[in-house]
């Protein structure tokens, strides 16, 4: 066998060049990998020179080093979050006991279902962003666009060293498996319905990287509460680069709403569309379906299996240690909103059947600090229009409020009137051609499209007008 | 009070579809339709509202259903097929409820299986998603299962890791017995609360074939039509419909049109009278088509399946039932006649395989079983299976003081000769002289005579033969007697006496599997306030009583 220098080709904290089990398993699985990449990954791009960043270890310095690189040479690393010396595990049944550094025997089944759950998620979205390349808006938007989706990849590597290095065979199984299941593919699909769909246009970029990312961001707090602690220590390195994708999205959107004011004022009216611009009306259609979706990733809003892995000590709250009661949850209550003839309304259940609600409840929260930033802008430009979160029932396929209609306001409505209504609240098809037909490519350096305002400052001390991508 | 009567119009569960020969049989379990309130039937879990709807569409797929010749079972929903019994139900039922819907739930699927091995009715079963628990044992029914190979879906039995009680409806048995998965590899897959799927799944037999996603129902198809074209079923005769049954029900008796039950709270009684034809019973197959639902052998068997399941489940304080006959011999004779002349029929073959059936639902009821021959009763061919179903068979020898009525006697046909085997795969005949067919030959020869009680004594037909002056208290104290003893030891004696003889797939269902479950669903590991049955669903940790037993 040859030697090869695992801490160059795979930078890492977790001891790789002494670790026979998990090179064996990587070595079989870095060519599945890279294959999955050359045919999944973003189209046409493998030539290209990119300003990445990449993390080549967990310092401070280190996890955010930049350099021009093409993707396929990216390298995509393995890394922990610093580990907490003599951590105890902080909610549910063995609260207080030393957190897990080896998988324990009797949760080993439901933790690895939570890795691949996660971990299938990181690839689907590499997979349904993989055609935007063609119609960016800008080289500095091509290079965040790349940026995100190496790090998807890097995420993937995050949740099958896992599987690799705890889970035995069964582990390298289902690691394989990340790689055959595919997003809308039709035998193979991605685990979580949201992840199937293709994201056509960089208007649906933005708001991906706003609202699925972010409920990454829950997924992944969560999880870094885990008592297996090299879950906790996992999700923990992984939320600083997420942190980055949401950035993507909100200043994404941002700066379309940026342009859309600008095209307001200039033509004194709402209807932009001529003019080149996306109006706000449809800005609100794209948050309300992505919103939507977003809301049944989180699952039923009462759930055994959360309640289940609370108890257990694999998942979390969000921002758990922070949180001010007894981390058990044996006799708390929670409210969660129930259907009550024509109406919804709240009820009272047990706090620990009612997890994944919670979550969801942070999320909502979280994501309206983005529509408040933006009405800002709208208050700030004048302009008469506020964005706004469409309401929890409006739009689900999962949980209590998949079986009625609702309205963006929640209220309950019947067939009929979603039908006559459901075309001003998400996109229709016209919508979406039309926000395609701005989609073209940009690729001059400094320019930037006509429907997004240029970004307020480049990356990494760099101008907005540097050039993020060389093609060749 | 639980009815077992239903109707496709009234399903709320299933959705049952005919093309051709292909009959599909989706499940589509409405959340908010379970039984009792308290649970959400979520998954496709089911409770005994869901299983009495498929128990109907199995019955009506044979009776009703000539022409179909395959059954495929699936799911309506999308990446779930079905998630088994309802985990907050079995948390919430009481220990008869659960063990009435085990056996019914067993029984159903035995009767599938019955109709793939003697109606030439083959089901294949399409896992297009996960099957978990009680949903991969409807599967196992099944005499070909196709798991969709969309890299998420699994079969499972996570029953001992996530609910410390045991795949009851015949899942342990049916993978080693039926699927002969090796033990080491059973042993693993049944500990392994996420269950197989893909390549190993077929590798170890658990399924028969995966199928991708987007070719499961065009195969399923293919596969359907491809068993269907070697069935013997006919495919231009006209079924016959189910129509509802005629019952009546009070306080203390049940009647339908030939059978009468009336219960004796005192003594934990019921007392089930079944009458004989009153007519000459149609003897060729066009006029026994003609007479459908009113032939008599089938009405009688649809009653008594009925009326068995109606007492084992509303009246379960109702310890001893006493059989009786009334009416003509001649006429259960014929009504014989015309079943084993006919056999080969496909409606004379759906009626005795139903009776047996439902003869079969008898030995394994909980139940004591006392069986009274008296003058004007016509124990005869298949109404002589109660005479040795029964755990004590008494026989008045002589009449009645002061009665005209002829003395009582036993006749049997040919249905007592192998139509109508137990589980055990013996007749009762065979069950009862295990090791001496001498005895069985001596009462062949028999066949069609009247047997008097001294006759019938000889022949090993009867327990007892009192006459007139001792009938009114042997008969009374036998019952009395038996009303006084534990319920629990007399269903564990009489279960292990009923079933002499060879074990089948049936016979370790329903002893070894089914009383190992029924033990386990009364430990507290199971059941106890800190059980893992009653956390299931809390978040909270089952704590176990470690030591073994």
């Amino acid at each position: 066998m040859t030697t090869v220098d695992y801490s160059q080709k795979i930078p890492n904290n977790v001891n790789l060049g002494d670790d026979r089990r998990l090179q064996r398993a990587l070595e079989a699985w870095q060519p599945a990998f890279l294959n999955w990449w050359d045919e999944l990954g973003p189209a046409g791009s493998s030539d290209y020179e990119i300003f990445l960043r990449t993390a080549i270890d967990v310092s401070a310095k280190g996890w955010a080093h930049f350099d021009m690189v093409k993707m396929p040479d990216y390298r995509w690393g393995i890394f922990l979050g610093d580990k907490e010396e003599n951590r105890k595990i902080g909610f549910g049944a063995h609260k207080g006991e030393d957190a897990w550094q080896e998988v324990p025997g009797e949760y080993r089944a439901e933790l690895r279902r939570l890795i691949v759950t996660q971990g299938d998620t990181e690839p689907a979205s590499v997979e349904q962003q993989r055609q935007l390349g063609r119609t960016c808006p800008s080289l500095y938007d091509l290079r965040s666009l790349f940026q995100v989706n190496v790090e998807e990849g890097r995420h993937l590597w995050a949740m099958v060293y896992l599987l690799h290095a705890y889970f035995g065979r069964d582990g390298r199984e289902e690691a394989d498996e990340m790689l055959m299941r595919h997003s809308g593919d039709e035998d193979k699909p991605r685990i979580l319905e949201a992840f199937n769909v293709p994201t056509t246009d960089w208007l649906s970029f933005f708001m991906f990287t706003y609202f699925q990312d972010r409920d990454g961001k829950f997924q992944l707090n969560s999880l870094a509460e885990s008592g297996f602690d090299p879950l906790s220590r996992t999700c923990n390195f992984m939320l600083t680069e997420e942190a980055h994708h949401m950035f993507v999205g909100e200043s994404g959107v941002g700066r379309v709403v940026e342009r859309s004011i600008q095209l307001i004022k200039e033509h004194d009216t709402l209807d932009i569309r001529q003019h080149g611009g996306i109006d706000l009306s449809t800005i609100q259609k794209w948050i309300n379906f992505h919103f939507s979706i977003c809301l049944d990733l989180f699952g039923q809003e009462k759930s055994t299996n959360a309640a289940n892995f609370y108890n257990m000590g694999l998942k979390g709250r969000f921002q758990e240690m922070k949180i001010d009661d007894d981390h058990l949850l044996d006799n708390d209550i929670y409210m969660i909103p129930e259907i009550e003839g024509n109406r919804v309304i709240m009820s009272e259940t047990g706090a620990l059947g009612s997890i994944n609600e919670r979550l969801r409840n942070d999320y909502r929260d979280d994501c309206q600090r983005g529509m408040d930033r933006w009405n800002k802008m709208l208050a700030g430009a004048g302009v008469d229009f506020k964005l706004s979160l469409p309401h929890s029932a409006f739009h689900r396929n999962i949980g209590i409020f998949a079986d009625i209609n609702a309205d963006v306001k929640g209220n309950i409505i019947s067939q009929q009137e979603w039908d006559a209504s459901i075309n001003d609240w998400i996109p229709t098809p016209e919508d979406r051609a039309f926000v395609e037909s701005l989609m073209v490519p940009v690729t001059e350096v400094g320019k930037v499209a006509g429907w997004i305002a240029p970004p307020a400052r480049g990356i990494q001390g760099k101008e907005p007008n540097f050039e993020y991508v060389r093609f060749h | 009070m639980i009815n077992f009567s239903t109707s496709p119009d009234q399903y709320q569960h299933w959705k049952l579809s005919f093309e051709g020969a292909v009959a599909t049989l989706r499940m589509d379990v409405a959340e908010d339709g379970g039984m009792v309130p308290g649970y959400e039937l979520k998954l496709n879990s089911y409770d005994l509202g869901v299983d009495i709807e498929l128990y109907d569409a199995t019955q009506r797929l044979r009776f009703e259903h000539p022409e179909i010749k395959s059954v495929i079972i699936t799911s309506a929903k999308d990446r779930v097929f079905c998630a088994g019994a309802n985990i907050a139900m079995l948390g919430t039922s009481t220990h008869a409820h659960k063990v009435n819907f085990c056996k019914f739930t067993n029984e159903t699927r035995n009767g599938i299986e019955d109709a793939t091995s003697n109606s030439d009715q083959r089901y294949l079963c399409v896992v297009n998603g996960t099957a978990a628990g009680g949903g991969y044992e409807l599967a196992l029914a099944a005499d070909h299962i196709m798991l969709i190979d969309d890299g998420a879906s699994t079969v499972s039995l996570p029953e001992v890791p996530l609910l410390a009680v045991l795949p009851g409806t015949g899942g342990l048995t049916r993978v080693v017995d039926k699927r002969k998965v090796r033990r080491d590899h059973a042993d693993y897959f049944c500990t392994l609360n996420e269950g197989i799927k893909g390549k190993r799944a077929v590798d170890w037999n658990l399924v028969d074939e995966l199928v991708p996603r987007s070719k499961l129902m065009d195969k399923a198809k293919e596969r359907a039509i491809e068993f269907s074209e070697a069935s013997s079923r006919p495919d231009d005769q006209e079924g016959i419909v189910l129509t509802s049954l005629s019952r009546e029900i009070s306080k203390d008796r049940v009647n339908y049109n030939f059978i009468s039950c009336s219960i004796n709270r005192e003594v934990l009684t019921a007392e089930i009278t079944i009458h004989a034809p009153t007519k000459m019973p149609e003897q060729e197959t066009t006029a026994i088509h003609a007479a459908g639902v009113n032939f008599w052998p089938l009405a009688f068997a649809r009653e008594f399946d009925d009326l068995i399941l109606h007492l084992r489940s509303n009246e379960n304080e109702i310890s001893t039932w006493v059989f009786k006959t009334k009416g003509s011999a001649d006429f259960v004779a014929a009504a014989d006649d015309a079943l084993s002349n006919n056999a080969d029929n496909w409606f004379v073959k759906e009626i005795i395989l139903y009776i047996k059936r439902t003869f079969k639902r008898l030995d394994v009821s909980s139940r004591s079983i006392i069986t009274l021959v008296e003058p004007g009763s016509c124990f005869t061919g298949t109404l002589m299976e109660l005479v040795l179903a029964a755990d004590r068979s008494y026989m008045l020898d002589g009449i009645f003081e002061g009665s005209n009525i002829t003395a009582a006697s036993l006749r049997s046909t040919a249905m007592n000769f192998g139509h109508l085997p137990m589980c055990n795969d013996l007749s009762r005949l065979e069950t009862r002289f295990l090791n001496d067919e001498t005895k069985i030959a001596a009462i062949k020869t028999k066949i069609g005579t009247d047997l008097d009680a001294k006759a019938a004594e000889e022949l090993g037909l009867v327990t007892f033969i009192p006459d007139d002056i001792d009938w009114g208290d042997e008969v009374r104290i036998a019952i009395e007697e038996r009303a006084s003893y534990s319920g629990d030891a007399l269903t564990g004696m009489e279960a292990s006496l009923r079933f002499a003889g060879p074990e089948t797939l049936e016979t370790k269902i329903f002893g070894r599997l089914s009383a190992w479950q029924n033990w386990i669903f009364q430990r507290p590991n199971a059941v106890g306030e800190e059980g893992a049955l009653k956390l299931f669903g809390t978040g909270k940790q089952a704590k176990f009583d470690r030591k073994r037993v």
